[in-house]
């Protein structure tokens, strides 16, 4: 019988829950996030012509880089601004 | 004077008082001296025998010796050598005298023709407490732990290298079952404490302690002396500047890199010569495969959850080697980012590779940086600049076209940045009839394949071969990751 010593962390990461979905977006501000990946804006640029002929109100953010996580306070002021963001990848 | 043990530690005790000799059969001088302890025995002496390997040895008649198979007794009081004759009085050791010794042995029993019939003096045998085989194994069983990881049992119809495995601990390859014997052992490798944070270890950014480190270690196959590399490898990737977070997210190819630097290098064997990225070497290839299993195991960073690379790399198992200083025409990698040549560092670079650069003509250092220059324009795509970096290996051949023509690392630099200055209308989206470019408008005139900065350059590999190679990299700067160095401390 052998014993070990754990190599990891010794805990799991604990399942993240989702923010409610909303039921519908009338009212709501939604927030664009361009990864500054190259031709995002385009993708988003699209979003924002689609999702203000609908009466809707649209903030844009940009990350720094796409090759690093989001800062700390660019997520937090899309939390407290944004009642729903979409993430656009796109090259 | 060593006191009683047992209320310490658990060890066996010591009689109240008389005489205590501890033998193995599997020695000369144990066998020689059997015949004494019968005597000792036959005078009254109270004498308590432990004997390591056969409980049947030596035949003291009713007095049946103690056996210490399991050497709880040997390690307890530091038996060193067999016989080791230790005086007691009132549960406490006064003196000892190790092999045979007859006045010693005289002396201490006050029997004054102890032994008469046998030589003056004869030494004795390793103790098996101390066996090299064993101590590891017995320093974790007796010592009482110090290392506060959870204990893995694995069952008794397990297959233990199987069960790594299925606990998704591995990189894919084997790896050694660190147990705690095996990680003890590793951590003598260096002077710090198993407890301290080493780093906050990405994705998760969990912190990780110097036992969690010298537990990936072992299952990595490293040897202890290479636990310092190990360590400091982890502090440099754990940095914002390396980002090991976004290296390990991208899609891209690239992993960490590990050039070492200083005379660490020689006095626990990496290569830095001949296939000095490949296989071959026990301690490039486990250093390189130690810093992986850690982001994997510590920080949660495992293939097809946070890392999303599209094809990955082969060096994503291990990239590690060291940098062959000795002849070359440079100064190294480490003194060029400010430390001093007797330093023993490891800097980080994030990349794959390598590319070939052929180029067996070239016997002027202009004609050779030209043709490094043509490789290394072509670099991620002709058409693309700035953004990505790359690192430059020049190999001993071509090193001593610059080294006979007198060029330094500065030169070299110098003149490839001149070389990789590319006109803009080569950079245009649309230009060559390919779509991808750097820009759209060419009126800025030209523009530096890399940043500034973006191209190391290291000396490394065989002594023949009239090629070089670049490994090239990942997004470069504070945009993506930066070259990091850190000492390595013992």
């Amino acid at each position: 019988m052998t014993t070990v010593l754990d190599p990891t962390a010794g805990r799991l990461a604990e399942g993240v829950q989702p923010a409610e979905r909303h039921r519908s977006l009338d009212g709501k501000v939604v927030g664009l996030l361009d990864i500054s990946k190259p031709r995002g804006d385009v993708f988003l640029d699209q979003l924002q012509l689609e999702l203000e002929g609908r009466g809707l109100q649209v903030r844009r953010f940009t990350k720094p880089t796409f090759a690093k996580p989001a800062p700390v306070d660019l997520r937090q002021e899309i939390a407290a601004n944004c009642d729903a963001v979409i993430e656009a990848l796109a090259d | 004077m060593v006191t009683n043990v047992e209320a310490m530690t658990g060890g066996p005790a010591l009689p109240d008082a008389g005489f205590v000799a501890v033998v193995k059969r599997d020695c000369p001088t144990c066998e020689m001296v059997a015949p004494v302890l019968r005597e000792i025995l036959g005078s009254g002496t109270p004498l308590v025998v432990y004997v390591q390997d056969d409980p049947s040895f030596p035949d003291l008649g009713p007095a049946a010796p103690i056996d210490d198979s399991d050497l709880s007794f040997s390690w307890h009081h530091d038996i060193d050598t067999v016989p080791t004759l230790i005086e007691v009085r009132e549960g406490a050791e006064v003196r000892r005298t190790i092999g045979w010794s007859r006045s010693d042995w005289q002396a201490f029993t006050q029997l004054s023709n102890l032994g008469a019939g046998l030589p003056e003096m004869r030494p004795g045998c390793g103790s098996l407490s101390v066996d090299p085989l064993r101590v590891d194994e017995l320093e974790a069983r007796f010592r009482g732990s110090t290392l506060s990881s959870r204990r893995v049992e694995f069952g008794s119809m397990e297959d233990e290298f199987e069960a790594v495995f299925d606990r998704g601990w591995t990189d894919g390859l084997p790896v050694i079952p660190p147990t705690e014997a095996r990680v003890l052992r590793m951590l003598a490798g260096t002077t710090r404490a198993p407890e301290e944070i080493v780093a906050i270890v990405p994705p998760n950014l969990v912190d990780v302690s110097v036992e969690q480190v010298a537990i990936n270690a072992v299952m990595a196959g490293c040897r202890p002396e290479y636990l310092p590399v190990v360590l400091a490898a982890v502090e440099a990737a754990c940095t914002d500047e390396f980002n090991m977070h976004g290296l390990l997210a991208t899609t891209y190819f690239s992993g960490p890199i590990i050039v070492v630097n200083g005379p660490v290098t020689a006095r626990i064997g990496m290569n830095s010569g001949l296939n000095a990225f490949g296989q071959g070497n026990r301690a490039n290839t486990t250093i390189g495969r130690a810093l992986q299993l850690i982001v994997r195991n510590i920080g949660g960073g495992s293939a097809g959850d946070v890392d999303m690379a599209m094809h990955g790399s082969p060096g994503k198992l291990s990239f590690c080697f060291a940098e062959r200083e000795h002849d070359s025409p440079f100064t190294s990698l480490a003194v060029s980012r400010g430390l001093g040549p007797d330093d023993d560092a490891v800097t980080l670079f994030a990349g794959q590779g390598p590319t070939p650069i052929v180029d067996q003509l070239s016997r002027d250092p202009m004609s050779l940086a030209r043709s490094f220059a043509l490789v290394l324009r072509a670099a991620h795509h002709p058409k693309l600049v700035i953004g990505m970096d790359a690192m430059l290996v020049v190999s001993p051949e071509h090193g001593r076209v610059f080294a006979d023509a007198g060029w330094d690392r500065e030169r070299l630099e110098s003149e490839l940045a001149d070389l990789l200055m590319i006109p803009a209308d080569e950079l245009l989206r649309g230009a060559a009839f390919v779509d991808e470019g750097s820009i759209d408008d060419d009126s800025a005139g030209p523009l530096p394949k890399f940043r500034a900065g973006g191209m190391p350059i290291v000396h490394a590999g065989g002594d023949a071969g009239l090629f070089s190679s670049v490994l090239t990299g990942w997004v470069g700067g504070p945009k993506g990751s930066e070259l990091v160095t850190r000492r390595i401390h013992p």
